[in-house]
């Protein structure tokens, strides 16, 4: 056979030899930079990534005051812990005493390996810090009315989640920290027994006992217990997030963006920028036959894409901007402050104190009291209660702005006086004077588990908030004051948790007060 | 909507599907039966059948020594024993709130977790605690004192030898 005129394959090859690179980077991206709207449109929903966003995103989504950017900074930090966890793995072994010694091996002979657990251990806790934060902002912006009900809840599912994130992986380095912090968690996961055992009904119902066995797998702390904590923390819980994770973003899409005042297009007109020009110049080409089946009004439908602009630059860049804030925080702090590793654990002498990671301390605080109404009991009530704010408040007013609705900020500024004080003066009362057993020995146990500070400030704060509907005659105004309430509880708890309580969890002014031995 | 559902059917808005297909129903049903069995089935995995605990007996000798009613907890146990006119008899050392390891003092045993106090015996005397340190069986044998860790008996149960 002879070639064709004029063709030369073996050049043809060179050349898309050379043209690889370019031609590769093309068929990627298929429609080009995104340099025009239309470019910019296909660069996001022609990205599987990318396409979680919306091509759009409206102006006030993006002012920084809308989400002080804690949403991107809780998944941020969580990419961070998962990229450097994996990396853990590889030198983690999941058994007693291996577990410890592999911890020693990561800090003091695996190259580089203390600061991927630095790493690790920082963004773990940013990661907490940020869900709690950014709940506290859906919260105060009321982002969780109708139709965001549904995603709020998704969102308490996150906020559990993170948690049982980080306590599980506060068993793994098994050193004397760890090991008493899991047994106290086990304990307490037993302790419905306290009501049970009142009763004497614990040897046909036990649910505390078998929360316990399930838990550890095990009547102790020991192998059993450690292989079910590295399970849970690094595939079950993972996986776990990484559903809820998709749930919630998908929602925001959803729901129609995130929330914003129904006045928020006028508010925008005085700093209307030159982008948000009029979308659809001419009649659209097509009609979209799907949207033709649907029942009833998405959230985009009579809604115009004005003062919108494009997600490509425009959010990405913002999410991108707070990535790497996020990450410059968590490295800054590893290379000040070394995660702790104490002594390898040991069950026949409990570390003194014994603290559990400090967003558990404020439960600790509690449990001190009654190990069933601190560390069950009352969780629950604040999950449910959590959990049921956007059932029972269906208002309107004020939706999409920071302290929206009836009361507004002075209510918000009030409620935080109350939510400090009255913990402040619970706790004075009883590391003052004690309480009920100190007063009276013999009183019923089942006494003690009802009214105890734990109960009385939660008690305190149910009638604050009843209170506060009245006055204002308004369900978002007992919402503010409960949530506010229960912020500033969290906090009192777990600073006297954190700072105050030494050695046999007595009260001290300061750690340099704890007796030395 | 403003739709009336006699108003000519459009083909978007298609026949429901009929509720009478019993065939699917119960094949549904068949499924659905056959998961939950499944499920509840595989909750027992985990929980194992024996469990990995060491073992709850111990044997110790009596230091010589022991004064009456002053505690003896051997190393590595989370037992207190006495010895006094009346017999031998144990007490458990971890704490009745959430499991931590008590420490005799003068007064009795004190936990170094959440504060609570209990006497010799074992009562509660502060803090949280819910119930008494419980007293484990013991038996003599020889000299030596065997311990049940898995056996509780009532407060006061002293075993003369
Ligand atoms: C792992 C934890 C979480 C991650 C990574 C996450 C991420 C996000 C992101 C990126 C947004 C977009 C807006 C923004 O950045 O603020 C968002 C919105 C939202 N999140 Fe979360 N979230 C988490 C947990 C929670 C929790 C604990 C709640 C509340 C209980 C919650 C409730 C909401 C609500 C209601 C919205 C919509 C806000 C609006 O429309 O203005 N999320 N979330
Ligand atoms: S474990 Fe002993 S007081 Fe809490």
């Amino acid at each position: 056979m002879t070639p064709a005129a004029g063709k030369d394959a073996l050049r043809e090859f060179y050349g898309n030899l050379k043209s690889a690179p370019g031609r590769l980077l093309e068929t990627a991206f298929r429609t080009g930079p995104p340099a025009t709207d239309r470019s910019r449109s296909t660069f996001v929903f022609g990205n599987v990534f990318l396409h979680l966003h919306a091509v759009r995103t409206h102006l006030w989504s993006l002012r920084w005051t809308t989400t002080l950017g804690l949403g991107i900074m809780s998944i941020s930090a969580f990419l961070i812990a998962l990229v450097t966890g994996v990396m853990l793995m590889f030198y983690y072994k999941p058994y007693p005493d291996a577990a410890y010694e592999s911890m020693k091996d990561i800090a003091f002979v695996v190259p580089t390996g203390r600061l991927i657990r630095n790493l690790h251990r920082w963004s773990a806790n940013l990661m907490v810090v940020a869900v709690i934060l950014h709940m506290a902002r859906a919260f105060y912006t009321a982002a969780y009315r109708k139709p965001r009900e549904y995603n709020w809840l998704i969102g308490i599912g996150l906020l559990v989640v993170t948690l049982g994130l980080s306590f599980t992986g506060y068993l793994l380095p098994w050193d004397q920290l760890a090991y008493w912090a899991i047994t106290i968690g086990a304990n307490i996961a037993q302790s419905p027994r306290e009501v049970t055992d009142a009763l004497g009904i614990t040897e046909y119902f036990d649910p505390g006992g078998l929360q316990r066995l399930l838990l550890l797998g095990s009547d102790e702390v020991g192998a059993e217990a450690l292989i079910r904590f590295y399970l849970l923390h690094v595939m079950i819980l993972p996986l776990v997030i990484a559903m809820l994770l998709a749930v919630h973003f998908w929602r925001i899409r959803k729901d129609g963006g995130l929330a914003r005042p129904a006045d928020a297009d006028e508010r925008l007109a005085g700093l209307r920028r030159e982008e948000t020009y009029p979308v659809f110049t001419e009649a659209p080409a097509k009609t979209y036959h799907l949207a033709a089946i649907i029942r009833g009004r998405t959230e985009h439908v009579g809604r115009g894409p004005e003062n919108t602009v494009p997600s490509m630059p425009h959010l990405f860049y913002a999410e991108l901007g707070v990535l790497m804030l996020t990450f410059f925080a968590c490295m800054a702090l590893s290379l000040v402050s070394d995660a702790p590793l104490k002594e390898l654990a040991n069950p026949n002498v409990p570390e003194n104190p014994a603290k559990a990671p400090w967003y558990f301390l404020g439960l600790q605080e509690l449990v001190s009291y009654s190990a069933f109404m601190g560390g069950i009991a009352i969780p629950a009530i604040v999950l449910l209660g959590l959990a049921l704010i956007p059932y029972l408040d269906r208002e309107t007013e004020g939706t999409g702005r920071w302290f929206g609705g009836p009361g507004g900020w002075p209510l918000v500024r009030f409620s935080a006086l109350f939510g400090v004080c009255v913990p402040v003066l619970i706790e004075a009362f009883a590391i003052r004077f004690g309480w009920l057993r100190e007063w009276f020995p013999d009183i019923p146990q089942l006494v003690v588990t009802a009214i105890n500070p734990a109960t009385i400030i939660t008690a305190a704060y149910a009638l604050f908030s009843l209170w506060s509907i009245r006055r204002f005659q308004s369900t978002r105004a007992g919402a503010l004051a409960l949530f506010t309430c229960f912020l500033g509880g969290f906090l009192v708890l777990t600073v006297i948790g954190t700072y105050f309580r030494g050695p046999n969890w007595v009260f001290y002014w300061s750690p340099a007060d704890w007796p030395q031995h | 909507m403003t739709t009336t559902p006699k108003a000519g059917r459009s083909r978007l808005d298609p026949e429901p599907v009929p509720r009478r297909d019993w065939l699917g129903l119960s094949s549904l049903a068949a499924m659905g039966s056959a998961l939950l069995f499944g499920l509840i089935g595989m909750l027992k995995l985990p929980k194992a059948a024996v469990l990995a605990s060491p073992s709850k007996k111990f044997r110790v000798a009596l230091p010589e020594t022991l004064p009456p009613g002053e505690p003896f907890v051997p190393p590595g146990r989370a037992v207190a024993i006495f010895r006094d006119g009346e017999g031998v008899y144990a007490v458990s050392t971890i704490c009745t709130h959430l499991g931590c390891v008590v420490k005799s003092v003068p007064e009795g045993f004190e936990c170094p977790c959440h504060g609570s106090r209990f006497a010799r015996d074992g009562e509660v005397t502060k803090g949280p605690a819910p119930r008494a340190l419980p007293w484990f069986k013991v038996g003599l044998a020889g000299g030596l004192v065997t311990i049940d860790e898995g056996t509780v008996v009532p407060s006061g149960t002293k075993v003369a030898g």
